[in-house]
């Protein structure tokens, strides 16, 4: 049993990626402080009920999920399964990853360079929330499928459709920022 | 067993299916080990899993926000403020717990 005394040690190094999660998730920052705060609260509150030495980041990010599914995400009329059109596969690949694939690009940069940190996260907060969630989970914070489905309360299947389905809209958005700057070479 | 075609090996199409698998390291070791085969053999493969790879550390490098020093010190004040209910509201039966 955790003890209150140490809450703010044991949790203080989380705040940083709580608080990017949730500003990923709100795409607001006033809301996403309320929201950290929120979640501090009521990890404090519960923090007796925590094993010690069992993953505190994961159980932190659980009370950080639910709290934004109930408060702030927007209730939208269809399942979230339907809200994302199908991406081909390797689709950032296909249009600008081989050696001719950017224009002006040199040899020896690397080829997602040329995006900004913004572009990643606008790219990011286009998904629709769980898919956004998903990826989020996956790839800024290294989660495993299982933690995820923990995290969100779905089976490791969910999990896999929306990171696989997440990623490529992930790229083709990211595809979109390179067009608008002129960037992708002509097919 | 080089160049011979049996139950154990995949193909370009099979790997690049699995690229997500694969990198997230959720395979089975006996998958694992024949994409693993596979990118030993092909480039062309290892140039796409190579940019996924990259795609991945563009995400995880580049989502990073600064806490605004506000925040920090709202939620120590309300976590004080917290306990201080908290410790109000037991009053005399704290010590008959301990």
């Amino acid at each position: 049993m955790a003890d209150q005394a140490t809450f703010a040690d044991d949790t203080t190094e989380f705040m940083g990626s709580l608080y990017s999660a949730a500003l990923r998730m709100t795409r607001n920052p006033s809301d996403a402080q309320d929201l950290v705060q929120e979640t501090y609260l009521k990890a404090y509150r519960g923090y007796g009920g925590f094993e010690a030495g069992t993953n505190l980041k994961a159980w932190l990010y659980r009370i950080l999920t639910n709290t934004f599914i109930n408060t702030y995400r927007s209730r939208k009329r269809h399942p979230e399964e339907t809200e994302l059109d199908d991406v081909e596969e390797l689709y950032l690949f296909r249009r600008m990853g081989g050696r001719d694939g950017i224009i002006g690009r040199s040899a020896e940069e690397e080829a997602l360079e040329w995006i900004t940190d913004d572009e990643v996260k606008g790219a990011l907060e286009s998904l629709p929330e769980y898919f956004r969630m998903t990826v989020l989970l996956a790839d800024v914070e290294g989660f495993s499928y299982k933690e995820i489905a923990d995290i969100m309360d779905v089976p490791i299947g969910t999990v896999m459709s929306r990171l696989h389905r997440g990623r490529r809209a992930l790229e083709k958005a990211l595809h979109d920022f390179g067009v608008a700057r002129g960037l992708v070479a002509a097919q | 067993m080089k160049g011979e075609k049996d139950d154990t090996s995949v193909d370009c199409r099979e790997a690049l299916h699995r690229v997500y698998h694969f990198l997230d390291g959720e395979l089975t070791p006996e998958r694992r080990d024949q994409i693993a085969h596979h990118l030993d053999e092909c480039s062309p493969c290892v140039e796409v899993f190579g940019f996924e790879t990259e795609i991945r550390k563009l995400v995880a490098d580049r989502c990073r926000d600064q806490v605004p020093d506000e925040l920090r010190t709202r939620i120590a004040a309300a976590i004080d403020h917290e306990h201080q209910e908290a410790t109000r509201t037991r009053g005399a039966a704290e010590g008959a717990e301990h």
